[in-house]
Protein backbone atom coordinates (compact mmCIF):
# COMPACT_ATOMS: atom_id res chain seq x y z
CA UNK A 1 0.00 0.00 0.00
CA UNK A 2 1.32 3.51 -1.11
CA UNK A 3 0.56 5.82 1.91
CA UNK A 4 -1.81 8.52 -0.07
CA UNK A 5 -2.38 10.73 3.12
CA UNK A 6 -3.54 14.23 1.75
CA UNK A 7 -0.71 16.64 2.42
CA UNK A 8 -0.93 20.48 1.73
CA UNK A 9 1.80 21.38 -0.78
CA UNK A 10 4.74 24.27 0.93
CA UNK A 11 4.34 27.81 0.63
CA UNK A 12 6.61 28.52 -1.59
CA UNK A 13 5.38 26.12 -4.04
CA UNK A 14 1.51 27.59 -3.96
CA UNK A 15 2.65 30.97 -4.54
CA UNK A 16 4.98 29.95 -7.36
CA UNK A 17 1.87 27.90 -9.22
CA UNK A 18 -0.40 30.55 -8.52
CA UNK A 19 2.08 33.24 -10.11
CA UNK A 20 2.87 31.20 -13.25
CA UNK A 21 -1.33 30.39 -13.80
CA UNK A 22 -1.58 34.41 -13.06
CA UNK A 23 1.32 35.40 -15.51
CA UNK A 24 -0.79 33.01 -18.19
CA UNK A 25 -4.12 34.39 -17.91
CA UNK A 26 -4.09 37.96 -16.97
CA UNK A 27 -2.68 39.55 -20.06
CA UNK A 28 -5.95 37.58 -22.07
CA UNK A 29 -8.10 39.84 -19.34
CA UNK A 30 -6.49 42.72 -20.09
CA UNK A 31 -7.73 42.12 -23.84
CA UNK A 32 -11.73 41.94 -22.33
CA UNK A 33 -10.53 45.49 -20.64
CA UNK A 34 -9.25 47.18 -24.01
CA UNK A 35 -12.14 45.68 -26.05
CA UNK A 36 -14.24 48.57 -24.33
CA UNK A 37 -11.67 51.31 -24.19
CA UNK A 38 -12.80 54.96 -25.53
CA UNK A 39 -8.99 55.43 -26.75
CA UNK A 40 -8.96 55.41 -30.15
CA UNK A 41 -5.00 56.24 -30.53
CA UNK A 42 -2.67 54.59 -28.12
CA UNK A 43 -2.79 51.48 -25.73
CA UNK A 44 -3.37 53.95 -23.01
CA UNK A 45 -3.88 52.35 -19.27
CA UNK A 46 -6.03 52.62 -17.73
CA UNK A 47 -8.61 53.57 -20.28
CA UNK A 48 -9.76 57.25 -20.54
CA UNK A 49 -13.30 55.72 -20.47
CA UNK A 50 -15.11 53.10 -21.48
CA UNK A 51 -18.03 52.39 -24.47
CA UNK A 52 -19.86 49.89 -26.63
CA UNK A 53 -19.70 52.29 -29.56
CA UNK A 54 -17.00 50.05 -30.89
CA UNK A 55 -18.50 46.73 -31.08
CA UNK A 56 -21.07 48.63 -33.48
CA UNK A 57 -18.26 49.57 -35.73
CA UNK A 58 -16.83 46.17 -35.77
CA UNK A 59 -20.19 44.44 -36.77
CA UNK A 60 -20.61 47.35 -39.61
CA UNK A 61 -17.13 46.20 -41.11
CA UNK A 62 -17.12 44.43 -44.29
CA UNK A 63 -13.70 43.01 -43.98
CA UNK A 64 -13.72 40.86 -40.75
CA UNK A 65 -16.85 39.47 -41.99
CA UNK A 66 -15.04 38.20 -45.13
CA UNK A 67 -11.42 37.10 -43.48
CA UNK A 68 -14.23 35.37 -40.50
CA UNK A 69 -15.80 33.75 -42.71
CA UNK A 70 -12.98 32.60 -44.72
CA UNK A 71 -11.23 31.22 -41.43
CA UNK A 72 -14.28 29.03 -40.75
CA UNK A 73 -14.93 27.71 -44.23
CA UNK A 74 -10.91 26.46 -44.36
CA UNK A 75 -11.01 25.20 -40.79
CA UNK A 76 -13.96 23.32 -41.56
CA UNK A 77 -12.73 21.67 -44.91
CA UNK A 78 -9.23 21.06 -43.11
CA UNK A 79 -10.57 19.58 -40.11
CA UNK A 80 -12.65 16.99 -42.40
CA UNK A 81 -9.59 15.89 -43.80
CA UNK A 82 -7.16 15.80 -40.67
CA UNK A 83 -9.71 13.46 -39.08
CA UNK A 84 -10.41 11.14 -41.87
CA UNK A 85 -6.75 10.93 -42.42
CA UNK A 86 -5.86 10.84 -39.18
CA UNK A 87 -8.31 8.36 -38.05
CA UNK A 88 -6.86 5.62 -40.67
CA UNK A 89 -3.47 6.65 -39.84
CA UNK A 90 -4.47 5.81 -35.68
CA UNK A 91 -6.30 2.30 -36.81
CA UNK A 92 -3.36 1.02 -38.81
CA UNK A 93 -0.84 1.74 -35.95
CA UNK A 94 -2.76 0.65 -32.81
CA UNK A 95 -4.85 -2.23 -34.75
CA UNK A 96 -1.64 -3.68 -36.66
CA UNK A 97 1.88 -4.68 -36.48
CA UNK A 98 4.36 -3.45 -38.98
CA UNK A 99 7.73 -2.66 -40.15
CA UNK A 100 8.45 1.27 -39.66
CA UNK A 101 5.23 2.15 -37.23
CA UNK A 102 7.95 4.97 -34.91
CA UNK A 103 8.45 6.29 -38.21
CA UNK A 104 4.77 6.79 -39.28
CA UNK A 105 4.35 8.36 -35.78
CA UNK A 106 7.39 10.84 -36.50
CA UNK A 107 5.83 11.72 -40.14
CA UNK A 108 2.72 12.94 -38.59
CA UNK A 109 4.35 14.55 -35.84
CA UNK A 110 6.61 16.26 -38.22
CA UNK A 111 4.47 19.35 -39.97
CA UNK A 112 4.20 20.50 -36.29
CA UNK A 113 7.60 19.73 -34.83
CA UNK A 114 9.25 21.69 -37.64
CA UNK A 115 8.76 25.54 -37.41
CA UNK A 116 5.65 26.81 -39.08
CA UNK A 117 7.89 28.74 -41.70
CA UNK A 118 9.69 26.00 -43.04
CA UNK A 119 6.40 23.89 -43.97
CA UNK A 120 4.99 27.08 -45.22
CA UNK A 121 7.98 27.85 -47.52
CA UNK A 122 8.30 24.56 -48.42
CA UNK A 123 5.13 24.41 -49.71
CA UNK A 124 4.77 27.75 -50.86
CA UNK A 125 7.82 27.17 -53.38
CA UNK A 126 6.30 23.56 -54.74
CA UNK A 127 2.92 25.39 -55.53
CA UNK A 128 5.69 27.93 -57.43
CA UNK A 129 6.93 24.56 -58.74
CA UNK A 130 4.17 23.11 -60.30
CA UNK A 131 2.26 26.20 -61.14
CA UNK A 132 -0.33 25.82 -58.71
CA UNK A 133 -1.86 29.42 -58.46
CA UNK A 134 -2.95 30.15 -54.43
CA UNK A 135 -6.67 29.86 -53.45
CA UNK A 136 -8.47 28.74 -50.84
CA UNK A 137 -7.66 24.90 -51.63
CA UNK A 138 -3.55 26.02 -51.22
CA UNK A 139 -4.67 26.95 -48.01
CA UNK A 140 -6.91 24.16 -46.90
CA UNK A 141 -3.72 21.67 -47.76
CA UNK A 142 -1.11 23.26 -45.50
CA UNK A 143 -3.44 23.29 -42.44
CA UNK A 144 -4.98 19.52 -43.54
CA UNK A 145 -1.05 18.92 -42.95
CA UNK A 146 -0.63 19.74 -39.30
CA UNK A 147 -4.00 19.13 -38.23
CA UNK A 148 -3.72 15.48 -39.14
CA UNK A 149 -1.45 15.15 -35.80
CA UNK A 150 -4.20 16.00 -33.50
CA UNK A 151 -6.63 13.88 -34.65
CA UNK A 152 -4.81 11.06 -34.43
CA UNK A 153 -3.24 11.77 -31.35
CA UNK A 154 -6.18 11.70 -29.91
CA UNK A 155 -7.55 8.49 -32.21
CA UNK A 156 -4.41 7.07 -30.98
CA UNK A 157 -4.70 6.69 -27.03
CA UNK A 158 -8.72 5.52 -27.35
CA UNK A 159 -7.61 2.91 -29.55
CA UNK A 160 -5.47 2.14 -27.09
CA UNK A 161 -8.06 1.44 -24.49
CA UNK A 162 -11.08 -0.15 -26.73
CA UNK A 163 -10.00 -3.44 -25.89
CA UNK A 164 -9.07 -6.10 -28.80
CA UNK A 165 -11.33 -9.04 -27.18
CA UNK A 166 -14.29 -6.59 -27.81
CA UNK A 167 -14.04 -6.62 -31.72
CA UNK A 168 -12.96 -10.29 -31.61
CA UNK A 169 -16.34 -10.85 -29.67
CA UNK A 170 -17.91 -8.66 -32.47
CA UNK A 171 -16.39 -11.12 -34.74
CA UNK A 172 -17.39 -14.27 -33.02
CA UNK A 173 -20.80 -13.50 -32.82
CA UNK A 174 -21.21 -13.22 -36.46
CA UNK A 175 -20.71 -9.51 -37.68
CA UNK A 176 -18.64 -8.52 -40.25
CA UNK A 177 -15.20 -6.02 -40.58
CA UNK A 178 -17.85 -3.18 -41.23
CA UNK A 179 -20.02 -3.93 -38.75
CA UNK A 180 -17.72 -4.22 -35.92
CA UNK A 181 -16.15 -0.63 -37.52
CA UNK A 182 -19.78 1.01 -37.27
CA UNK A 183 -21.12 -0.75 -34.04
CA UNK A 184 -18.02 -1.16 -31.72
CA UNK A 185 -15.13 1.30 -32.64
CA UNK A 186 -16.95 3.95 -33.74
CA UNK A 187 -19.29 4.33 -30.65
CA UNK A 188 -15.64 3.42 -29.03
CA UNK A 189 -13.73 5.93 -30.72
CA UNK A 190 -16.54 8.39 -31.27
CA UNK A 191 -15.72 11.29 -28.30
CA UNK A 192 -12.19 10.87 -29.08
CA UNK A 193 -12.76 11.95 -32.69
CA UNK A 194 -14.91 14.89 -32.07
CA UNK A 195 -12.41 16.31 -28.98
CA UNK A 196 -9.60 16.00 -32.02
CA UNK A 197 -11.73 17.47 -35.07
CA UNK A 198 -12.64 20.64 -32.28
CA UNK A 199 -8.96 21.25 -31.84
CA UNK A 200 -7.79 20.87 -34.98
CA UNK A 201 -10.27 23.32 -35.79
CA UNK A 202 -9.23 25.25 -33.25
CA UNK A 203 -5.50 24.97 -34.84
CA UNK A 204 -6.72 25.93 -38.02
CA UNK A 205 -9.05 28.42 -37.20
CA UNK A 206 -5.90 30.48 -35.40
CA UNK A 207 -2.93 29.30 -37.98
CA UNK A 208 -1.10 32.25 -39.08
CA UNK A 209 2.26 31.31 -40.20
CA UNK A 210 1.55 28.70 -43.01
CA UNK A 211 -0.95 30.89 -43.95
CA UNK A 212 1.09 33.97 -44.77
CA UNK A 213 3.51 31.49 -47.11
CA UNK A 214 -0.02 29.78 -49.21
CA UNK A 215 -2.50 31.95 -49.08
CA UNK A 216 -2.19 34.66 -51.46
CA UNK A 217 -3.73 38.17 -51.40
CA UNK A 218 -6.66 36.36 -49.45
CA UNK A 219 -7.26 36.89 -45.53
CA UNK A 220 -8.00 34.45 -43.13
CA UNK A 221 -9.00 36.09 -39.89
CA UNK A 222 -5.50 35.57 -38.15
CA UNK A 223 -4.48 37.41 -41.44
CA UNK A 224 -6.26 39.99 -41.29
CA UNK A 225 -5.38 40.24 -37.35
CA UNK A 226 -1.62 40.49 -38.60
CA UNK A 227 -2.02 43.29 -40.80
CA UNK A 228 -3.35 44.89 -38.33
CA UNK A 229 -0.79 44.38 -36.09
CA UNK A 230 1.76 45.36 -38.77
CA UNK A 231 0.37 48.75 -39.43
CA UNK A 232 -2.76 49.33 -37.44
CA UNK A 233 -5.76 51.19 -39.04
CA UNK A 234 -8.45 51.28 -36.35
CA UNK A 235 -6.92 49.85 -32.88
CA UNK A 236 -10.05 49.67 -31.17
CA UNK A 237 -11.84 46.93 -33.95
CA UNK A 238 -8.44 45.02 -33.30
CA UNK A 239 -9.47 45.27 -29.88
CA UNK A 240 -12.87 44.04 -29.98
CA UNK A 241 -12.04 41.16 -32.93
CA UNK A 242 -9.13 39.77 -30.55
CA UNK A 243 -11.42 39.81 -27.65
CA UNK A 244 -14.22 37.59 -29.81
CA UNK A 245 -11.34 35.22 -31.01
CA UNK A 246 -10.45 34.57 -27.56
CA UNK A 247 -13.71 33.45 -26.76
CA UNK A 248 -14.10 31.34 -29.80
CA UNK A 249 -11.31 29.46 -29.76
CA UNK A 250 -12.27 28.65 -25.87
CA UNK A 251 -15.52 27.19 -26.89
CA UNK A 252 -13.84 23.95 -28.52
CA UNK A 253 -11.24 23.89 -25.97
CA UNK A 254 -13.83 23.45 -23.60
CA UNK A 255 -15.91 20.92 -25.67
CA UNK A 256 -12.78 18.76 -26.23
CA UNK A 257 -12.15 19.10 -22.57
CA UNK A 258 -15.68 17.33 -21.81
CA UNK A 259 -15.57 14.96 -24.04
CA UNK A 260 -12.40 13.19 -23.27
CA UNK A 261 -12.07 13.82 -19.48
CA UNK A 262 -13.06 10.38 -18.40
CA UNK A 263 -9.41 9.30 -18.64
CA UNK A 264 -6.70 9.48 -21.80
CA UNK A 265 -6.36 13.47 -21.57
CA UNK A 266 -5.34 13.69 -18.04
CA UNK A 267 -2.61 11.39 -18.14
CA UNK A 268 -2.69 9.45 -14.63
CA UNK A 269 -5.12 11.03 -12.62
CA UNK A 270 -7.05 7.64 -12.57
CA UNK A 271 -3.69 5.12 -11.55
CA UNK B 1 -15.99 -26.01 -32.83
CA UNK B 2 -14.71 -23.01 -34.97
CA UNK B 3 -15.91 -24.41 -38.10
CA UNK B 4 -18.99 -24.49 -36.88
CA UNK B 5 -19.18 -20.99 -35.71
CA UNK B 6 -17.56 -20.04 -38.81
CA UNK B 7 -20.09 -21.52 -41.16
CA UNK B 8 -22.83 -20.55 -38.74
CA UNK B 9 -22.05 -16.64 -39.40
CA UNK B 10 -21.41 -17.27 -43.01
CA UNK B 11 -25.04 -17.77 -43.18
CA UNK B 12 -25.93 -14.71 -41.26
CA UNK B 13 -23.83 -11.66 -43.07
CA UNK B 14 -20.92 -13.08 -45.36
CA UNK B 15 -22.95 -13.96 -48.29
CA UNK B 16 -23.17 -10.27 -49.16
CA UNK B 17 -20.70 -8.10 -50.79
CA UNK B 18 -19.62 -6.26 -47.75
CA UNK B 19 -19.30 -9.51 -46.03
CA UNK B 20 -16.99 -10.68 -48.75
CA UNK B 21 -15.04 -7.94 -48.69
CA UNK B 22 -14.55 -8.25 -44.89
CA UNK B 23 -13.64 -11.97 -45.22
CA UNK B 24 -11.30 -10.88 -47.97
CA UNK B 25 -9.42 -8.18 -45.83
CA UNK B 26 -9.51 -10.27 -42.83
CA UNK B 27 -7.17 -13.44 -44.64
CA UNK B 28 -5.13 -10.21 -46.06
CA UNK B 29 -4.34 -7.81 -43.73
CA UNK B 30 -1.77 -6.52 -45.43
CA UNK B 31 -4.32 -5.30 -48.06
CA UNK B 32 -6.24 -4.01 -44.61
CA UNK B 33 -3.03 -2.10 -43.66
CA UNK B 34 -2.03 -1.04 -47.29
CA UNK B 35 -6.05 0.67 -47.26
CA UNK B 36 -5.43 2.26 -44.11
CA UNK B 37 -2.51 3.60 -44.56
CA UNK B 38 -2.36 4.46 -48.69
CA UNK B 39 -4.27 7.80 -47.89
CA UNK B 40 -2.68 9.45 -45.08
CA UNK B 41 0.98 8.11 -46.30
CA UNK B 42 0.21 9.44 -49.93
CA UNK B 43 -1.16 12.99 -48.15
CA UNK B 44 2.34 13.37 -45.77
CA UNK B 45 4.36 11.57 -47.95
CA UNK B 46 4.32 13.38 -51.07
CA UNK B 47 2.68 16.46 -50.69
CA UNK B 48 4.53 17.39 -47.52
CA UNK B 49 7.59 15.54 -47.50
CA UNK B 50 7.90 15.89 -51.16
CA UNK B 51 7.51 19.71 -50.61
CA UNK B 52 10.33 19.95 -48.18
CA UNK B 53 12.74 17.82 -50.14
CA UNK B 54 12.18 19.86 -53.79
CA UNK B 55 13.35 23.23 -50.95
CA UNK B 56 16.56 21.40 -49.21
CA UNK B 57 17.17 20.56 -52.92
CA UNK B 58 17.24 24.05 -53.48
CA UNK B 59 19.34 24.98 -51.62
CA UNK B 60 21.97 23.89 -53.10
CA UNK B 61 21.64 25.76 -56.27
CA UNK B 62 22.92 29.58 -55.63
CA UNK B 63 21.55 33.11 -57.17
CA UNK B 64 23.17 34.51 -60.06
CA UNK B 65 24.25 38.26 -58.36
CA UNK B 66 23.98 40.08 -61.76
CA UNK B 67 20.16 38.79 -63.38
CA UNK B 68 18.90 37.65 -60.07
CA UNK B 69 18.00 34.54 -61.30
CA UNK B 70 18.46 30.55 -59.61
CA UNK B 71 21.59 29.26 -61.27
CA UNK B 72 19.91 25.27 -61.33
CA UNK B 73 23.81 24.35 -60.85
CA UNK B 74 24.85 21.91 -57.96
CA UNK B 75 27.11 24.17 -55.41
CA UNK B 76 28.12 24.74 -51.89
CA UNK B 77 28.72 28.54 -52.96
CA UNK B 78 24.80 29.30 -50.66
CA UNK B 79 25.89 27.49 -47.80
CA UNK B 80 29.19 29.27 -47.31
CA UNK B 81 27.08 32.43 -47.69
CA UNK B 82 25.10 31.13 -44.97
CA UNK B 83 28.20 31.60 -42.87
CA UNK B 84 29.46 34.61 -43.22
CA UNK B 85 29.77 36.85 -39.94
CA UNK B 86 25.95 38.57 -40.82
CA UNK B 87 24.31 34.86 -41.34
CA UNK B 88 25.89 33.44 -38.55
CA UNK B 89 25.12 35.99 -36.31
CA UNK B 90 21.76 35.89 -37.20
CA UNK B 91 22.02 31.92 -36.01
CA UNK B 92 23.82 32.29 -33.05
CA UNK B 93 21.29 34.94 -31.75
CA UNK B 94 18.24 32.39 -32.68
CA UNK B 95 19.77 29.65 -30.89
CA UNK B 96 20.90 31.91 -27.95
CA UNK B 97 17.10 33.10 -28.07
CA UNK B 98 15.36 29.54 -28.08
CA UNK B 99 17.91 27.80 -25.44
CA UNK B 100 16.96 30.89 -22.79
CA UNK B 101 13.42 30.88 -23.52
CA UNK B 102 13.54 26.95 -22.98
CA UNK B 103 15.28 27.05 -19.81
CA UNK B 104 13.17 30.12 -18.29
CA UNK B 105 10.08 28.26 -19.35
CA UNK B 106 11.34 25.19 -17.56
CA UNK B 107 11.82 27.38 -14.39
CA UNK B 108 8.15 29.05 -14.48
CA UNK B 109 6.52 25.75 -15.74
CA UNK B 110 8.02 23.52 -12.93
CA UNK B 111 6.14 24.42 -10.13
CA UNK B 112 2.41 24.74 -12.04
CA UNK B 113 3.20 21.18 -12.96
CA UNK B 114 4.60 19.59 -9.72
CA UNK B 115 1.75 21.31 -7.88
CA UNK B 116 -1.01 20.04 -10.48
CA UNK B 117 0.67 16.71 -10.44
CA UNK B 118 1.39 16.15 -6.50
CA UNK B 119 -1.15 18.21 -4.99
CA UNK B 120 -4.22 19.35 -6.77
CA UNK B 121 -6.85 16.81 -6.65
CA UNK B 122 -10.50 16.11 -7.95
CA UNK B 123 -12.10 20.04 -8.98
CA UNK B 124 -8.35 21.58 -8.61
CA UNK B 125 -7.26 19.25 -10.74
CA UNK B 126 -9.54 20.22 -13.71
CA UNK B 127 -9.19 23.84 -13.15
CA UNK B 128 -5.35 22.98 -13.40
CA UNK B 129 -5.92 21.68 -16.90
CA UNK B 130 -7.77 23.72 -17.79
CA UNK B 131 -5.73 26.89 -16.66
CA UNK B 132 -3.25 25.82 -18.71
CA UNK B 133 -5.05 24.17 -21.82
CA UNK B 134 -6.93 27.46 -22.59
CA UNK B 135 -3.92 29.66 -23.17
CA UNK B 136 -2.21 27.03 -24.44
CA UNK B 137 -5.05 27.08 -27.45
CA UNK B 138 -6.03 30.34 -27.54
CA UNK B 139 -5.02 32.57 -30.42
CA UNK B 140 -1.39 33.26 -30.88
CA UNK B 141 -1.61 36.74 -32.40
CA UNK B 142 -4.58 37.23 -29.34
CA UNK B 143 -1.67 36.70 -27.01
CA UNK B 144 1.27 38.68 -28.97
CA UNK B 145 -1.52 41.68 -29.43
CA UNK B 146 -2.05 41.41 -25.59
CA UNK B 147 1.98 42.05 -24.66
CA UNK B 148 1.55 45.12 -27.48
CA UNK B 149 -0.89 46.72 -25.17
CA UNK B 150 0.71 45.76 -21.97
CA UNK B 151 4.82 46.87 -22.81
CA UNK B 152 3.72 49.48 -24.82
CA UNK B 153 5.38 52.90 -23.46
CA UNK B 154 1.77 54.12 -22.48
CA UNK B 155 0.99 50.69 -21.34
CA UNK B 156 -0.38 48.75 -17.84
CA UNK B 157 3.34 47.99 -17.12
CA UNK B 158 4.94 51.37 -17.18
CA UNK B 159 1.95 52.81 -15.39
CA UNK B 160 2.54 50.20 -12.20
CA UNK B 161 6.08 50.48 -12.81
CA UNK B 162 5.18 54.55 -12.12
CA UNK B 163 2.70 53.80 -9.46
CA UNK B 164 5.50 51.51 -7.45
CA UNK B 165 8.02 54.43 -8.29
CA UNK B 166 10.46 52.21 -9.89
CA UNK B 167 10.76 53.68 -13.30
CA UNK B 168 14.08 53.90 -12.65
CA UNK B 169 14.76 50.78 -12.35
CA UNK B 170 13.22 50.30 -15.67
CA UNK B 171 15.20 52.63 -17.62
CA UNK B 172 18.73 51.15 -15.53
CA UNK B 173 17.41 48.36 -17.55
CA UNK B 174 16.60 50.02 -20.90
CA UNK B 175 19.92 51.58 -20.87
CA UNK B 176 21.45 47.77 -20.62
CA UNK B 177 23.36 47.41 -24.39
CA UNK B 178 21.83 44.20 -26.70
CA UNK B 179 18.83 43.64 -23.97
CA UNK B 180 17.73 47.16 -23.27
CA UNK B 181 16.06 49.16 -25.81
CA UNK B 182 13.91 52.58 -26.60
CA UNK B 183 11.24 50.81 -24.91
CA UNK B 184 10.53 47.00 -24.05
CA UNK B 185 8.53 46.37 -27.10
CA UNK B 186 10.79 47.40 -29.27
CA UNK B 187 13.96 45.28 -27.27
CA UNK B 188 15.11 41.69 -26.93
CA UNK B 189 13.68 41.52 -23.30
CA UNK B 190 10.41 42.11 -24.83
CA UNK B 191 10.78 39.46 -27.35
CA UNK B 192 12.24 37.58 -25.04
CA UNK B 193 8.78 37.49 -22.49
CA UNK B 194 6.52 37.35 -25.32
CA UNK B 195 8.32 33.95 -26.63
CA UNK B 196 8.23 32.78 -22.97
CA UNK B 197 4.52 33.97 -22.66
CA UNK B 198 3.79 31.99 -25.79
CA UNK B 199 5.91 28.69 -25.78
CA UNK B 200 5.82 28.04 -21.56
CA UNK B 201 2.18 26.25 -21.58
CA UNK B 202 3.69 23.64 -24.23
CA UNK B 203 5.68 22.61 -21.11
CA UNK B 204 3.86 22.07 -18.64
CA UNK B 205 1.94 19.09 -19.76
CA UNK B 206 5.07 17.23 -20.75
CA UNK B 207 6.64 17.80 -16.80
CA UNK B 208 3.14 16.90 -15.24
CA UNK B 209 2.87 13.71 -17.18
CA UNK B 210 6.08 12.60 -16.02
CA UNK B 211 5.77 13.68 -12.32
CA UNK B 212 2.93 11.74 -12.06
CA UNK B 213 4.80 8.58 -12.74
CA UNK B 214 7.10 9.36 -9.78
CA UNK B 215 5.24 7.08 -6.84
CA UNK B 216 4.91 9.26 -3.58
CA UNK B 217 6.39 6.35 -1.57
CA UNK B 218 9.62 7.39 -3.74
CA UNK B 219 10.16 10.73 -2.14
CA UNK B 220 8.86 9.80 1.16
CA UNK B 221 11.73 7.20 1.23
CA UNK B 222 14.15 9.65 -0.03
CA UNK B 223 12.75 11.54 3.52
CA UNK B 224 12.78 8.92 5.39
CA UNK B 225 16.71 8.17 4.67
CA UNK B 226 17.14 11.78 5.86
CA UNK B 227 17.07 13.61 2.31
CA UNK B 228 16.34 16.96 2.95
CA UNK B 229 13.73 18.97 0.84
CA UNK B 230 16.75 20.33 -1.77
CA UNK B 231 18.52 16.96 -1.77
CA UNK B 232 15.29 15.16 -2.65
CA UNK B 233 14.50 17.10 -5.36
CA UNK B 234 17.97 17.62 -6.39
CA UNK B 235 18.71 13.39 -6.57
CA UNK B 236 15.22 12.10 -6.95
CA UNK B 237 12.83 14.15 -8.07
CA UNK B 238 14.62 15.98 -10.98
CA UNK B 239 16.17 13.00 -12.67
CA UNK B 240 12.90 11.54 -12.77
CA UNK B 241 11.09 14.34 -14.35
CA UNK B 242 13.76 15.50 -16.78
CA UNK B 243 11.99 12.90 -19.61
CA UNK B 244 9.46 15.57 -19.41
CA UNK B 245 11.43 18.77 -19.51
CA UNK B 246 12.92 17.14 -22.42
CA UNK B 247 9.60 16.59 -24.34
CA UNK B 248 8.65 19.80 -23.19
CA UNK B 249 11.64 21.69 -24.52
CA UNK B 250 11.33 20.12 -27.91
CA UNK B 251 8.18 22.64 -28.04
CA UNK B 252 9.76 25.63 -26.73
CA UNK B 253 13.31 24.96 -28.86
CA UNK B 254 11.56 24.07 -31.90
CA UNK B 255 8.85 27.25 -31.65
CA UNK B 256 10.94 29.69 -30.61
CA UNK B 257 14.05 28.84 -33.24
CA UNK B 258 11.47 29.30 -36.55
CA UNK B 259 9.47 31.96 -35.47
CA UNK B 260 9.42 34.88 -37.15
CA UNK B 261 6.45 37.19 -36.35
CA UNK B 262 7.03 37.56 -32.51
CA UNK B 263 10.02 39.49 -33.05
CA UNK B 264 8.80 41.29 -35.77
CA UNK B 265 5.95 42.88 -33.89
CA UNK B 266 7.94 42.84 -30.51
CA UNK B 267 11.80 42.94 -31.15
CA UNK B 268 14.39 45.08 -32.68
CA UNK B 269 15.14 45.61 -36.09
CA UNK B 270 18.01 42.21 -36.07
CA UNK B 271 16.84 39.43 -37.53
CA UNK B 272 15.62 35.92 -36.30
CA UNK B 273 16.46 33.12 -38.43
CA UNK B 274 12.55 33.14 -39.09
CA UNK B 275 12.61 36.36 -40.29
CA UNK B 276 16.11 36.18 -42.56
CA UNK B 277 13.92 33.04 -43.95
CA UNK B 278 10.98 35.33 -44.82
CA UNK B 279 12.99 38.14 -45.80
CA UNK B 280 15.30 36.14 -48.20
CA UNK B 281 12.24 34.69 -49.87
CA UNK B 282 10.11 37.34 -50.34
CA UNK B 283 11.64 41.09 -50.93
CA UNK B 284 15.29 39.87 -51.63
CA UNK B 285 13.73 36.94 -53.97
CA UNK B 286 16.91 34.45 -52.94
CA UNK B 287 15.37 30.94 -52.36
CA UNK B 288 18.01 29.26 -52.26
CA UNK B 289 19.78 31.07 -49.21
CA UNK B 290 16.38 30.89 -48.06
CA UNK B 291 16.25 27.39 -48.55
CA UNK B 292 19.63 27.09 -46.38
CA UNK B 293 18.32 29.23 -43.69
CA UNK B 294 15.90 26.34 -43.71
CA UNK B 295 18.14 23.50 -43.28
CA UNK B 296 19.91 25.24 -39.75
CA UNK B 297 16.56 24.95 -37.91
CA UNK B 298 15.90 21.22 -39.33
CA UNK B 299 19.81 19.95 -38.44
CA UNK B 300 19.08 21.78 -35.05
CA UNK B 301 15.87 20.03 -34.68
CA UNK B 302 17.10 17.00 -35.79
CA UNK B 303 20.25 16.48 -33.28
CA UNK B 304 17.94 17.45 -30.90
CA UNK B 305 14.89 14.86 -30.87
CA UNK B 306 17.85 12.02 -31.57
CA UNK B 307 18.91 13.33 -28.18
CA UNK B 308 15.54 13.59 -26.38
CA UNK B 309 15.13 9.55 -28.01
CA UNK B 310 17.92 8.86 -26.55
CA UNK B 311 16.58 10.18 -23.01
CA UNK B 312 13.17 8.55 -22.98
CA UNK B 313 11.71 11.75 -23.86
CA UNK B 314 9.35 10.60 -25.88
CA UNK B 315 7.70 8.28 -23.40
CA UNK B 316 6.84 11.29 -21.96
CA UNK B 317 4.45 12.94 -24.46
Amino acid sequence: MRSDKTVSAPLGLKIAAAGGLLFLHLPLLLIFLYAFTTEEKSYQFPPPGLTLKWFAVTWERPDVWQALWLSVRVASISTIIALVLGTLCAAAVSQTRFFGRETISLLVILPIALPGIITGIALRSAFSLADIPFSFWTIVLGHATFCIVVVYNNAVARFRRVSGSLMEASMDLGANGFQTFRYIILPNIGTALLAGGMLAFALSFDEVIVTTFTGGQQSTLPIWMLQELIRPRQRPVTNVVAMVVVIVTFLPILGAYYLTRDGDQIAGSGK
Amino acid sequence: MSAIAHHHAGDASRGSVAGRISDFLWRHPHVLLAILLGPPLLWLGIVYLGSLFALLLQSFFSIDDYSGLINYEFTLATYRQLLNDANFDIIVRTVVMAASVTLFSAVIAFPIAYYAARYARGKWKAIFYLGVMLPLWSSYLVKIYAWKLILAKEGILTWIVTKLNLLWLLDAWLSIPVIGGNSLSVSYTGTFIVFVYVWMPFMILPIQAALERVPTNLIEASSDLGGTPQQTFRHVLFPLALPGIVAGSIFTFSLTLGDYIIPQIIGSSRLFIGQAVYAQQGTAGNIPLAAAFTVVPIVIMGLYLWMARRMGAFDAL
